[in-house]
C-alpha cells in the first residue's frame, strides 16, 4: 500500500501542531467556540451527545496491521476500548476528552494516519471497492486513483470552502460495491470498445432528505484525463452550488437546478481549458502511485486441503459459503469478518479484535486489510490452504459470525446512542433484528438481504439503498421507524419506496418479521433473493404484512 | 391567548470532557439532570441562558431543554435528552455508569 512521502509526513505533522495550538488556544480561553468549532471539524473532532467524537479516515478502506494495532492503542488509552467503522470507511472514536485529542492525532500520524477532511464543506475521505485489488471481476485496482485523488484533494485551496461536503467514490469492477451511484462523483471503471480502460462519471447522486441516483455524465472517460476532469466538475460545482440554502447546496441538487445537458456542458468546458495545465504531473504522479500497489507475492501452493476441511467441517463450511468472495488467484479467497456478530454493535471492534485481525493478516493474509463501507473488515488476500486455520483462530472472539450479506450483516448508523444529529436510535433496532432472527435460526434460509438502518433523514446508514430500509425519526417526541422497500446500493441503483405509515420503537423488530415471513410465503423458492421478489410482485404483498388491521378493514 | 411556558432547565456539554452538564440554580454545573435549575418563567429562562452563553471556557453549546418537576428535582421530558442523562444504550457507558459509582 502507499506509504508517506516526506511530504505527507511533514504535511500532517504540521497539521497536528497547528491543531495542537488551536485546542489549547480553545482551553485557555484564547478562542470562542464559534472560533474554534471550524477548526475542529477540519480536523475530524465533533462535540456529540455525551462526548466529543473523533472520526479517523481510512483512506479508500485501506489500513496495515500496523495501523490497526494504533487504532487499538487509541481505543485503549483515550477512548474506552473499542472504536466503531462508519459507512464512509472511516473509523470513529465516540469517547475522547478535548485536552488528549493532540496526542491522539500525533498517534496516528506516527502510523500514516489522520482525521483531515473527514468533516466540513470539502472533499471527504475518498471511498472504494472493499474488494479493491483482490476481485475476480476487476478491471483494475482503482486505489491508486483514489490515492491520486486523496492527494490532490487534501488541503487544494480552490476546494477548502465548497458550498456543501463532497463525496467521491470509486470502483474498478463491473459490479459496484461501492455505492457509486449515491456519490457526488461515482466513478466506474469500465473499458471501451478498444478494450482501454476509463471510467463511466457518474454526478449528483446522494441520499440524505433528497435522495437521488446519480447520472452519468461522461460514459467513457480516459484514465489519463480523469484528474483535470474531477477537478473541472468541482470547479464548475463550486461557482454553481447554492450557498444561499443548505438544503440546496450538494451538487445533486445543482445538476437537477442547472440540468444534466447544461451541466456536462459546462465541465466539458472547464475541462477543456484545464487539460492543458496539468502538463502531464498527475500521470507522473500516478505512475510512482500505482508501483506502491503492486499486487503481493502470492504462493502458488496446492488447495485441496481447504476442499477436505470443507467437507470435514460444517460451521467452517457455512462460515466459507457466506463469508468468502471470488478472488482473482482462484488458489486465494477474499475473507470478509463480520463485525456484526448477532446482539453486538454493527461496525464496532474492541481493542482485542482489531490486534487480533492484525495477527491474522500478517498470518495469513499478505499483511492486507480494508474496511468495507458495510462496516466489516477484509483479508483482501488468504490463500486457500489458510482458510481453515485462520477461521479456527476466530471462533471464540466474536469475530465468527457467518452472515456476510445476510439479514444480520446490517448497516447502522450510532444514530441516537451517540449523534447529536439522531432523531431516533438505530443501534439497538440493528440488535434486535439480529438478534431475533438469530433466534428463529431462518437467517441462511432467507438469504441475500441487506437491511440498512439510519436514526435521521440524513442517510449516514444508506436506508434508501437497502433492500429493506429503516429510517427512525421524531414523531412528536416519540421514536418512530419508517421502511422502505426496494433499494439497492449496486450498479442497478435503485431508491427504496416507502411502505407506509411509520412504527413504534417495540413495532419495528415484530414488522421487519412480518415482511419477512411474507417473502418466503410469496418467494419462487431459495434462489429468488428478496429485492427480486420484491421487483416481482411490488409492494402489495408487502404492504398487506406491514399492516394486516387495514387489509382487515379494506375487506370489511 | 399565550400559551402556558413548558419549564426548562439550561444544558450543554463540558468543554474539556464533553460531558453533559445544567446549569444549577447556585450558578454551578453539574453533571446531574435532577440538581438542575427547574426554570418555570420564560423571561428568566433566557436570562438564565444568557448567563450560560458566558461561561465560555467551561460550557459549549447551552440550550434550553424541557423539563418537568419530578420527587427528586427536574426530569428531562424528551427523549433525547433522557437518552442524554443516561448515555448510550448499546453499552454501559458515560453517565449511567459514572452515577452508579457516586
Amino acid at each position: 500500500m502507499y506509504d508517506y512521502t516526506d511530504f505527507d509526513e511533514a504535511f500532517v505533522r504540521a497539521r497536528t501542531e497547528q491543531f495542537s495550538d488551536q485546542v489549547r488556544r480553545r482551553i485557555d480561553g484564547s478562542l470562542t467556540e464559534d472560533e474554534f468549532r471550524p477548526l475542529r471539524l477540519m480536523n475530524g473532532l465533533y462535540l456529540q451527545l455525551h462526548a466529543y467524537m473523533l472520526r479517523v479516515a481510512i483512506p479508500y478502506g485501506t489500513i496495515n496491521p500496523r495501523q490497526m494495532r494504533q487504532l487499538a492503542m487509541i481505543a485503549e488509552t483515550f477512548d474506552k476500548g473499542y472504536g466503531h467503522f462508519t459507512t464512509r470507511q472511516n473509523i470513529q472514536f465516540n469517547w475522547p476528552k478535548l485536552p488528549d485529542v493532540p496526542a491522539i492525532l500525533s498517534a496516528l500520524a506516527d502510523v500514516g494516519m489522520h482525521a483531515i477532511q473527514t468533516s466540513g464543506n470539502c472533499v471527504r475521505n475518498v471511498t472504494a471497492d472493499h474488494f479493491a485489488g483482490a476481485a475476480a471481476d476487476e478491471i483494475e485496482d482503482p486505489r491508486p486513483v483514489a490515492e491520486l485523488l486523496r492527494q490532490w484533494s487534501t488541503d487544494h485551496p480552490e476546494f477548502q470552502f465548497l458550498p456543501r461536503k463532497f463525496k467521491i467514490a470509486i470502483t474498478g469492477s463491473p459490479n459496484d460495491r461501492a455505492v457509486t451511484r449515491a456519490h457526488d462523483i461515482g466513478l466506474r471503471m469500465v473499458r471501451n470498445a478498444a478494450g482501454e480502460p476509463g471510467f463511466e462519471v457518474i454526478v449528483g447522486g446522494g441520499l440524505g432528505r433528497t435522495p437521488l441516483v446519480g447520472q452519468t455524465v461522461r460514459d467513457f472517460l480516459p484514465k489519463a484525463d480523469l484528474l483535470p476532469y474531477v477537478e473541472a466538475i468541482l470547479s464548475v460545482y463550486n461557482t454553481l452550488g447554492r450557498r444561499d440554502n443548505k438544503y440546496k447546496a450538494r451538487i445533486k441538487i445543482t445538476l437537477h437546478e442547472t440540468g444534466k445537458e447544461e451541466l456536462s456542458r459546462m465541465i466539458e468546458e472547464r475541462f477543456e481549458e484545464i487539460r492543458p495545465l496539468f502538463g502531464g504531473h498527475d500521470q507522473a504522479l500516478l505512475a510512482r502511485i500505482e508501483a506502491a500497489f503492486a499486487p503481493p507475492a502470492f504462493v502458488n501452493a496446492p488447495t485441496d486441503g481447504y476442499d477436505l476441511q470443507r467437507k470435514a467441517d460444517p460451521v467452517f463450511r457455512a462460515w466459507a459459503d457466506t463469508n468468502l468472495a471470488a478472488h482473482r488467484n482462484d488458489q486465494y479467497a477474499i475473507v470478509s469478518i463480520s463485525l456484526k456478530a448477532h446482539g453486538a454493535t454493527p461496525g464496532d471492534a474492541t481493542a482485542d479484535q482489531m490486534r487480533l485481525i492484525a495477527d491474522l493478516a500478517e498470518r495469513y493474509g499478505h499483511s492486507e486489510l480494508r474496511i468495507s463501507h458495510e462496516q466489516n473488515v477484509i483479508l483482501p488476500h488468504v490463500h486457500k490452504s489458510n482458510l481453515a486455520a485462520l477461521h479456527a483462530e476466530l471462533r471464540g472472539t466474536g469475530l465468527e459470525t457467518a452472515n456476510i450479506g445476510l439479514i444480520s450483516d446490517i448497516i447502522a448508523c450510532p444514530g441516537m446512542d451517540y449523534c447529536a444529529l439522531a432523531t431516533a436510535r438505530s443501534i439497538p433496532v440493528a440488535q434486535e433484528i439480529a438478534t431475533r432472527f438469530d433466534e428463529l435460526k431462518l437467517e441462511h434460509d432467507i438469504g441475500a438481504l441487506k437491511i440498512k438502518i439510519s436514526g435521521c433523514i440524513n442517510a449516514c446508514g444508506h436506508h434508501h439503498v437497502g433492500h429493506i430500509g429503516i429510517l427512525g425519526l421524531d414523531r412528536a417526541g416519540v421514536e418512530n421507524y419508517q421502511i422502505t422497500l426496494g433499494g439497492d446500493g449496486t450498479e442497478t441503483a435503485t431508491i427504496g419506496e416507502r411502505a407506509g405509515p411509520g412504527f413504534a420503537y417495540d413495532e419495528i423488530v415484530p414488522a421487519i418479521e412480518r415482511l419477512v415471513r411474507a417473502y418466503l410465503e410469496h418467494r419462487e423458492g431459495p434462489g429468488e433473493p428478496f429485492l427480486a421478489a420484491y421487483r416481482r410482485l411490488g409492494l402489495a404483498p408487502f404492504k398487506a404484512a406491514l399492516y394486516p388491521a387495514e387489509g382487515a378493514r379494506d375487506a370489511a | 391567548m399565550s400559551r402556558a411556558f413548558t419549564p426548562k432547565v439550561v444544558t450543554a456539554n463540558a468543554l474539556l470532557e464533553g460531558d453533559v452538564i445544567y446549569l444549577t440554580a447556585d450558578d454551578r454545573w453539574s453533571r446531574l439532570h435532577h440538581e438542575a435549575e427547574l426554570i418555570e418563567d420564560e423571561a428568566h429562562a433566557q436570562l438564565r441562558l444568557l448567563h450560560a452563553q458566558s461561561q465560555r471556557a467551561s460550557a459549549v453549546g447551552p440550550y434550553l431543554a424541557d423539563a418537568r418537576p419530578g420527587p427528586d428535582g427536574p426530569e428531562p421530558v424528551h427523549f433525547r435528552e433522557a437518552f442524554r442523562t443516561r448515555g448510550p444504550s448499546n453499552y454501559r457507558h458515560g453517565k449511567q455508569v459514572e452515577q452508579s459509582h457516586v
